[in-house]
């Protein structure tokens, strides 16, 4: 479902260099520390950057030079970046057509989506009169809402208390699931990466230097896991 | 996890000493034109054309100064080029800049004899004419528009990333950018704006003096220097002073309940992002706005400076004492501003209910300097020749004008460092001098160069309060480039604008630059 392929991305001082496939329906957790590059290499799949060199292939199809509209990917944000002058339903539609001119047929999908994930009573409040956890969900329903096979999640939970964290994981989690997604999903929490991903890359200094199943990891971690942990 | 900014006990005292400062220096003049001013009765028809003038030209000048700004602000925050920091940085310069050069400089594009009427004679067409109100709101825009730019820029580079990337990943075409980011965004910056750019148009004078005049075109800032200086009338001249009072405040005071200002320079260095719905289309015509507004903010100055380089070796030794005394003013303008502000600003981060306090340190903003002027003048008269307090008071009177922008770039910084080493300092036991010497001072390196360098500035090209009480021999460079002007001796005139313009930005990088040593 997502090939890079010898894609290499510089920024300032910084270079990613990046080789790895990943299958449909895999869930990759992306660990690292702040700056080994999680952002950027996201960055790289959503089409935000375009590689210096390398190719980027995305559910069969050459992406490099694609724009981060057309490509098969929906993207969850760290914030969950809602407009806060559109109504959770506008917020939510805005996954289906950004001019916001619904049809009948598309109404009844944002209500319908609003109504599965648990926010169909709060379809025309702003999100300022929602909490931290219902706005979470709003995001998760606009990206649920775009119908793409890749999800990126870009550190989606950080902001959030346990409690709240585990309800938006579990959502996405069975989301994810029924839909057979996709996710490659940046994170500094290990715990948020075995609840939702079967795999762990690990990143240091612009390059993937692990690539193991998340399987027994706890048990016998890898020195490089060991160390970052 | 919160952490409330902890105090600076031993800057408290010191700032409540300067907030009653700022507050005798403005309200002691205020309440000396109030108990002088003649009764309202006294306004006659030529007041309420001035009164009426004002306000017209000031509304023309904030709508379309903002107006212009939007497409510039737009093209510079949706694209990356080299050199566009130097842009940036160059199209602020106008803000910086005498007001009596930018007329100058105005006057040889625009003017009778100026650049645009040669080319319109020589293609046939007829001249224009930008004495009276055309040219004090083309002054008042050209003026203004790097301020509008510059906000409106803050505004638009205040979007987080993230939503740019949401909009880009979602698919927004222009029009969805414009709905959906744009409108809200200017939505909340546009009322605040307007309404700051027509209080500073209200408190114009220099640009009337010398653009405007006569019974259509003066003016309150005008006809109470003309009270003052022809009729010598102090009554007229303070009632005049309270009417403009009224306006400032009615104004100030709406500004200051919508303005929503960022902090100075914040937000030029993110990163580049793809700005969503892109074309070529766009792409040019970004590019001619830019051009356009590089043309009409930097051709004036290209015209001060090349009219003015042959007669500046040939000035005549009155016009560098002037420069002289204009520097050391500038000099001491900044130092006091500085002195005025540090502890405003430490005793304003260290609330959190500020209100009041902002309040004062904004004033300056808000009253006229030649109100303030007026009413020093009316309290000095008995006591000494006014003539002979003209440089301190200009000084001090522009440290004034200068604070409100002093605080809005230090009092970020000082809340931060305060929050950051507050209870650290707290727990090691630090002096305030200590805190101060450690904690805030480094902090505060940028904006202090950044505040002393525009309270300089400022002071340099002041030509209000200087033309109330100066006397012969004692007029500071814009003075006496005015001097020069009245006595239609254009060449010297064009040289002291050049030593006027490079001595301004020099006093003002100078001081910028000097906060970001070891930066």
């Amino acid at each position: 479902m997502i090939d890079l392929r010898e894609s290499r991305v510089t920024l300032g001082g910084f270079r990613l260099d990046v080789s790895a496939q990943v299958a449909k329906g895999t869930r990759v957790a992306l660990l690292g520390a702040s700056g080994s590059g999680k952002s950027t290499l996201l960055s790289l799949i959503a089409g935000f950057l375009t590689p210096d060199a390398g190719e980027v292939w995305l559910a069969g199809q050459d992406a490099t030079a694609m724009p981060p509209a057309r490509r098969p990917v929906s993207i969850l944000f760290q914030d969950g970046n809602l407009f806060p002058h559109l109504t959770v339903s506008d917020n939510v539609a805005l996954g289906l057509r950004p001019d916001l001119r619904l049809s009948e047929a598309q109404r009844q999908t944002v209500t319908d989506v609003l109504d599965d994930i648990g926010l169909g009573p709060m379809a025309d409040r702003r999100p300022r009169d929602l909490s931290g956890g219902q706005q979470s969900r709003v995001a998760v329903a606009r990206m649920l809402l775009r119908d793409r096979p890749i999800a990126l999640l870009d550190e989606p939970f950080a902001a959030l208390d346990p409690g709240l964290r585990a309800e938006v994981l579990g959502l996405v989690d069975a989301k994810a699931r029924a839909r057979g997604l996709t996710i490659i999903m940046a994170s500094h929490d290990l715990r948020d990466a075995e609840r939702l991903c079967d795999r762990l890359w690990l990143m240091e200094a612009g390059q993937i230097v692990l690539d193991v199943p998340m399987a027994g990891l706890r048990a016998a971690p890898p020195a490089a896991l060991a160390a970052w942990l | 996890m919160a952490i409330r900014a902890q105090p600076v006990s031993g800057l408290r005292g010191a700032g409540i000493f300067a907030c009653a400062l700022v507050l005798c220096a403005t309200l002691g003049p205020l309440v000396a034109v109030a108990v002088r001013a003649e009764a309202p009765g006294g306004l006659g028809p030529a007041d309420w054309a001035a009164i009426r003038f004002t306000l017209i030209q000031a509304a023309l000048s904030a709508v379309f100064a903002t107006l212009l700004a939007v497409p510039v602000a737009r093209a510079l925050a949706r694209r990356r080029f080299p050199g566009r920091g130097a842009l940036i940085t160059l199209l602020g310069a106008p803000f910086l800049l005498p007001v009596i050069v930018a007329v100058l400089g105005l006057l040889a594009v625009f003017g009778r004899n100026g650049w645009v009427n040669h080319g319109l004679i020589a293609v046939g067409l007829a001249p224009i004419d930008i004495y009276g109100l055309p040219g004090v709101v083309l002054a008042h825009v050209f003026l203004n528009l790097p301020l509008a730019v510059r906000l409106l820029l803050q505004a638009w580079l205040a979007v987080p990333s993230e939503r740019i990337r949401l909009a880009a990943s979602l698919g927004f075409r222009p029009a969805d950018m414009r709905r959906h980011i744009e409108t809200a965004l200017l939505w909340e910056t546009l009322p605040g704006l307007l309404l700051l750019i027509f209080l500073i148009c209200t408190t114009s004078f220099a640009v009337a003096l010398i653009l405007g005049g006569g019974p259509r075109a003066t003016t309150v800032e005008l006809a109470i220097y003309q009270a003052f200086r022809f009729e010598f009338d102090l009554g007229r001249a303070a009632l005049l002073g309270l009417v403009q009072v009224a306006l400032c405040l009615g104004a100030g005071a709406l500004a200051f309940r919508f303005v929503r200002l960022a902090r100075f320079g914040g937000g030029l260095d993110r990163a580049p992002h793809p700005w969503p719905g892109d074309s070529a289309a766009r792409r040019v015509a970004d590019g001619v706005v830019l051009l356009l507004a590089t043309v009409f903010l930097l051709l004036p100055l290209a015209a001060v400076a090349a009219k003015g380089v042959a007669p500046l070796p040939g000035l005549p030794p009155h016009v560098w004492e002037a420069a002289a005394r204009s520097v050391a003013v500038a000099l001491v303008s900044a130092c006091l501003a500085l002195a005025l502000a540090l502890p405003i600003a430490a005793f304003i981060a260290r609330r959190t209910a500020s209100g009041i306090v902002e309040a004062i340190g904004a004033l300056g903003i808000a009253v006229s300097p030649l109100v303030i002027g007026t009413g020093a003048f009316i309290l000095l008269f008995p006591l000494a020749d006014p003539a002979r307090l003209a440089l301190p008071v200009t000084g001090a009177i522009n440290a004034l004008v200068a604070l409100p922008f002093l605080l809005r770039a230090l009092v970020p910084e000082m809340r931060s460092a305060m929050a950051l080493y507050g209870p650290l300092a707290e727990a090691l036991g630090m002096t305030a001098a200590q805190r101060l010497r450690h904690a805030i001072l480094p902090r505060l390196k940028r904006p202090l160069g950044f505040g002393a360098g525009l309270a300089a500035a400022f002071s340099m090209g002041d030509l209000g309060v200087i033309a109330l009480f100066s006397a012969p021999g004692q007029g500071t460079l814009p003075l006496e480039m005015y001097r020069l002007m009245g006595s239609y001796r254009t060449d010297d005139a064009q040289g002291a604008a050049l030593l006027l313009m490079a001595l301004t930005l020099a006093v003002f990088w100078l001081f910028d630059r000097s906060g970001r040593v070891h930066d």
